[in-house]
Order: C-alpha cells, then sequence, then structure tokens
C-alpha cells in the first residue's frame, strides 16, 4: 500500500529526519512522526491545519519487555508509546505518531478539543495501558467493568491471573 | 416465592457499570455534557448563534434517564444505550459498551502470526474477509513479501472480499428491515445473505470465521465449479434486490421512517473519525478501495456511492447500491482470475503441500514447525488500513522479532462509527432511536473485541 508522501515540510533538506519539530521515521514506507509529550497536541494541531483532518485510529503500546526497540536518534524509549493514525483525505495521506509516556507519570494532554471522536479510543487505551488524558471528559473504562482491576493489556498483567468475574454471580 | 419477596430493585443492579453510565445534568462538568449531547464542531459562540434552532436543554425534573439494553432486541448485540429524554424527544445518549469484550487483543499477542487468522476473524464476524485480510496484508509488510504474492490469491482475496461486502450488506437490509417493523425484509435478507454464506462454506469450509486468507497467499484454491456457482450468485441477487427496491425503497412508511432521521453533516463525521457508509452518506466520497488502492482495486471500474442528506435513507441507499457496485467488481474478476499459485511458495511462510509429508521427512518436520512455532517475522510496526463493509477496519502490528505480534490492534470501524450515536439522536424521538442505532449498523463483536 502506497499510503505514504513526502510530509508537506521539505524546509531543512539539510536534516532530513526532522518534520513538525520532532523526529521522523519511515516504517515500510508509512511515515512516522515521533513527538514529545509537550509538543504532542500542537503537533496534531499543526497537521490538522495541513489537511490532516481525521484521526482514524489511537492505540497504546505497552514495550515493558521490548525496551530496546528501534527508534530515530533523539527519541529516548519509555514503556509506554501512545500511537495516533492521522488521515489526510484531500490529499490521501496518512501519518503515525508514536508519543513515549513514562512508565512513572503515565500521562498524556488529551485530544478531544482538537478532534473529539477520540474520545473513545483515549477511554480504550485508559481502559487498557492505564495512560491517563488530562482534560478528558470522561475518563472512566470503556471496555472492562468499572471495578476491574488492573489495565489488561499491559505486559505485566497475565492471562488467567484473575478468575472470570461475573458480577453478581457466586463464583 | 410470594410475589412480594421479589425486589425490582436489584435486577438494574446487576447491569451496572458505575461512573460509566449516564449521570444527571447537575453532577455533570460542561465538557461531559458537552460530549453527551453530541456537540462535535469546535466553533465559537459567535457562529453557534448563527446555527439557531438548537434544542432548549430543560430542567432536571422535566427530563427523564432510560435505560435500552444491553439485551435488546434492536441493539445489534449486547449495546446498551442511556438516554436522556423529555417527553419523546432524545436530549442525551451514552453508548455503554464493553458487554462483549473477550480480550482479543491481548489473545492475539500469544497466537502466533499463523494462527492470528482464526482470532482477528471473529472479531467483526459479519465480514470475517474484511479482518483476514488486513491482518494478512500487515503481516505480509513485516516480512517484506507484500510484493510478491502471487497474482491469483490477489484476485482470489478481491472476489472473498467484495462477496463479504455483498453478505454483509444483505445482512443489513433484513437487521435494518426487522427494526423499522419491515419484518418480511427481514426472511429475505437472511435467505440472499446464506446463499453468498453457501459460497463460502463450499470455498473455506466454513459459513463464518473462514480464516481462509493467511499471510501468503490464502489457505486452499477454489474448488471445481466455483465459477458457476458466482455466476448463479450474479443471475440472483440482482432481481430480488429489484424486490428490495419494491418493497422498501419506493414505500412512502419506509422513506417516512428514515428520511431525516439520524443526520450527520460532513464536518462533524470526519471529526468524529466516522468511516465507510456512515461518511459516504454525507457526500464525502471516501473508499480506500478507489483513493488509497490496495490488492488490484486500481484496476476495477466501480462506482462509489455517495449520499447527499447523512440521514438514514442516505445509509441505507448507499448500502443497497454499494451490492450492486460489488456485483459489479465481482463480474470483472471473473473476466480476469488469472491461473498460477494460491500461495507464496517462501519456505518461511508456506507450509509444504500434503503430497510432500508423506514422501519427505524434511516436509514433516517443516510442517510441523510452521503451525508449532510459527515463522519470524522481522521487528517492526506497520499499519494498515483497507476497505470493510463497514468502513476502514485497520490493522496495527507491533514485532519484536519473534513468532508472535508483540502487539496487535485492530482500528474496528463499528467502534468510530458507534460514537456518533449521540450526535446523530440529539433532538429526535425515541422511536427513531433504534432506526439510527441500525443505519450505522454496528457489529458489536467488532466495537468490544
Amino acid at each position: 500500500m502506497s499510503d505514504d508522501t513526502t510530509l508537506a515540510t521539505e524546509d531543512e533538506s539539510s536534516d532530513a529526519a526532522v518534520a513538525y519539530g520532532c523526529p521522523l521515521g519511515d516504517s515500510h514506507g508509512q511515515t512516522v512522526l515521533h513527538p514529545n509529550r509537550e509538543q504532542y497536541v500542537d503537533v496534531v494541531k499543526t497537521l490538522a491545519d495541513d489537511g490532516y483532518t481525521m484521526v482514524v485510529d489511537l492505540c497504546g503500546v505497552d514495550f515493558l519487555e521490548y525496551l530496546n526497540r528501534p527508534l530515530p536518534a533523539g527519541v529516548d524509549p519509555e514503556r509506554f508509546e501512545v500511537v495516533v493514525n492521522l488521515l489526510d483525505i484531500t490529499n490521501r495521506r496518512r501519518v503515525r505518531l508514536r508519543v513515549q509516556v513514562p512508565e512513572d507519570d503515565a500521562e498524556l494532554p488529551s485530544l478531544f478539543d482538537v478532534h473529539p471522536g477520540t474520545e473513545a479510543y483515549e477511554r480504550e487505551t485508559y481502559d487498557m495501558f492505564g495512560v491517563t488524558f488530562t482534560d478528558h471528559p470522561d475518563m472512566t473504562r470503556i471496555l472492562m467493568p468499572e471495578d476491574w482491576v488492573g489495565h489488561p493489556l499491559r505486559k505485566d498483567f497475565e492471562v488467567g491471573q484473575i478468575p472470570v468475574q461475573f458480577k453478581g454471580a457466586n463464583s | 416465592m410470594t410475589a412480594t419477596d421479589w425486589t425490582p430493585s436489584t435486577a438494574p443492579a446487576q447491569t451496572s457499570e458505575g461512573a460509566q453510565e449516564m449521570k444527571p445534568r447537575s453532577a455533570l462538568g460542561p465538557r461531559e455534557l458537552m460530549r453527551e449531547v453530541g456537540s462535535v464542531l469546535r466553533l465559537s459562540e459567535a457562529e453557534v448563534a448563527q446555527l439557531g434552532d438548537l434544542p432548549e436543554d430543560p430542567d432536571e425534573d422535566q427530563t427523564m434517564i432510560i435505560n435500552m439494553g444491553p439485551q435488546h432486541p434492536s441493539t445489534h448485540g449486547v449495546l446498551r444505550l442511556m438516554l436522556e429524554l423529555q417527553g419523546e424527544t432524545v436530549l442525551r445518549c451514552k453508548p455503554i459498551i464493553g458487554y462483549l469484550h473477550t480480550g482479543m487483543e491481548k489473545t492475539g499477542e500469544q497466537l502466533t502470526f499463523m494462527q492470528g487468522g482464526t482470532n482477528v476473524t471473529r472479531m467483526d464476524y459479519l465480514s470475517p474477509m474484511a479482518n483476514e485480510l488486513a491482518f494478512s496484508m500487515a503481516t505480509e509488510q513485516l516480512l517484506g513479501i507484500d510484493g510478491d504474492i502471487p497474482e491469483r490469491a490477489v484476485w482470489m482475496r478481491m472476489l472473498l472480499a467484495e462477496l463479504n461486502r455483498m453478505s454483509s450488506h444483505l445482512l443489513f437490509m433484513a437487521t435494518n428491515g426487522m427494526d423499522l417493523g419491515a419484518v418480511s425484509m427481514m426472511i429475505y435478507g437472511w435467505r440472499e445473505r446464506e446463499e453468498v454464506l453457501r459460497f463460502f462454506q463450499k470455498v473455506t469450509g466454513l459459513r463464518m470465521n473462514h480464516n481462509f486468507i493467511r499471510p501468503g497467499g490464502l489457505a486452499a484454491d477454489l474448488p471445481p465449479g466455483w465459477r458457476d456457482d458466482v455466476l448463479r450468485l450474479l443471475d440472483l441477487i440482482p432481481e430480488r434486490l429489484e424486490e428490495y427496491d419494491i418493497l422498501m425503497t419506493g414505500q412512502p412508511i419506509w422513506r417516512e421512517r428514515l428520511q431525516g432521521v439520524g443526520v450527520i453533516t460532513p464536518d462533524e463525521a470526519i471529526t468524529l473519525g466516522a468511516c465507510g457508509p456512515i461518511l459516504r452518506s454525507t457526500g464525502v466520497a471516501w473508499d480506500l478501495r478507489r483513493d488509497m488502492p490496495y490488492l488490484r482495486y486500481d484496476e476495477m471500474d466501480f462506482d462509489v456511492i455517495v449520499g447527499s442528506y447523512g440521514d438514514a435513507f442516505d445509509r441505507y441507499a448507499i448500502r443497497l447500491n454499494e451490492i450492486r457496485e460489488s456485483m459489479k467488481i465481482v463480474r470483472q474478476i471473473l473476466d480476469r482470475m488469472p491461473p498460477g499459485d494460491y500461495r507464496i511458495q517462501d519456505k518461511k511462510v508456506t507450509p509444504p503441500p500434503r503430497a510432500r509429508i508423506d514422501e519427505s521427512m524434511e516436509a514433516l518436520i517443516h510442517h510441523f514447525k510452521i503451525f508449532t512455532e510459527g515463522f519470524k517475522v522481522p521487528e517492526g510496526e506497520v499499519y494498515v488500513g483497507i476497505e470493510s463493509p463497514r468502513g476502514e477496519i485497520g490493522c496495527y502490528i507491533v514485532s519484536d522479532g519473534s513468532p508472535t505480534p508483540y502487539r496487535m490492534h485492530m482500528r474496528a470501524p463499528s467502534f468510530a462509527n458507534i460514537q456518533c450515536l449521540p450526535h446523530m439522536m440529539r433532538g429526535g424521538l425515541v422511536a427513531d432511536a433504534v432506526a439510527v442505532i441500525s443505519s450505522v449498523d454496528p457489529v458489536l463483536g467488532d466495537v468490544d473485541r
């Protein structure tokens, strides 16, 4: 699939690995940006002005067992990553953002004010990974029951560690 | 047990989701309220004033919060909606999901890339081929073999994906009719879908959950006589679609029930990340098959069906006509289906043929290893999005170089589309709520995964 095109900014041709002020990567022909937490919302806003008006997907990844993954220079690996897929339907291109989120301060600003469509995705990421999104209107669980303990897609949440919980039933 | 022993108040508590539920207005901040009334666009106050005729928000003692579901015949599975009503008008709506959550993304991390298809095919169980295709294409990109898939495999994938689109939309015709009281439509829709599924059963051995499209190609070649079966389908379905037109499209009651219900504008649909027929119903001609072609869709001649009002009727009409467009594509595939291999002959990902196992020890070992240990996939991460019947289904895979995905995430079209419900329902009648849910065509297996 050729869903990648060169990003609009061709400015600093000397330093090709930077776009929108953050390290630029390429994964199997797909454009990947690595903003840090401070840049994150501003980069999404700038990209929205450049045509990336649609958030296709937002999900988390827990790199607890795979910290030494390949990353472009200047990006420090952290335990969590929040991955945002943006789509520009006018110019038919995609871009992916990978934001590093440290374990001891698993917090990221919410995109709700820029793209209200991320609301459910952010709740899902919170539910599954325990990454909280500040300024999110409703930071509750979405797929798991509200009284569930732990965040299931974390790598240290083992399969089968909890007997299946049925509400109101005697187990 | 006497009648007085039974206390109804304990029954609702079993479905309580606490903080996830809709709360009275007094317990909400402005931002949460904004979301539940379906505010989408970020406008200035001056722009909002120009819009005018927004429903007045009444006092709390004039409204009522009711619960719909999780088990309701028209919620397409275990979807639960909480609605705030004033009289018959819906003011707020909050979908509460997760009742079908089975941790399939977690399961996907335990299964090898070889076995992953069995898992993803069960997510959106009405379009299993689209799930398998997205997963297989993502795996192939990570392996770097996406350009080497044999022609016949590519065309077979396209054939199955289009037939799957037809079966999925035919089921939508059935459920949409049923939700609106055209109960005979339910029987007709299921009948036609069954014709398609019968073909799938002949090809893959199963009606649903095929695990037929696999990394590297497909599980088997098309069976003898497949062309006649497809031609029979193509002869059969057009006249049935004409019957649908008579029964529903032109019928005044049907139009009354759907036109102007659940309206959404292009800006709102894009902002909410809606995709598929919902986005196209607003007039945005966005179809990944045409706009970001994969397989051989760029060589196909077909139209992208768009609506103009963004209402439930447009979404119905789009799906009806997409069946016709899919048949057009299937005809072209029949004409051009190339001979050749149905899977890549790459020893790394392809198990040896059955006949070789009987005569060669190495083939037996190879077969055993590939099915028990799987194959290693190079490090990397990739996202592949394709057009499923419900919109963009995407597969995001992170691989750490082992035979199992480190992280496998499916971008579920229904999960995104269901976020449009609060917006579509605002200001409508509670009787239309069912029409709106139905027109979104959510598959709860896909929403909850």
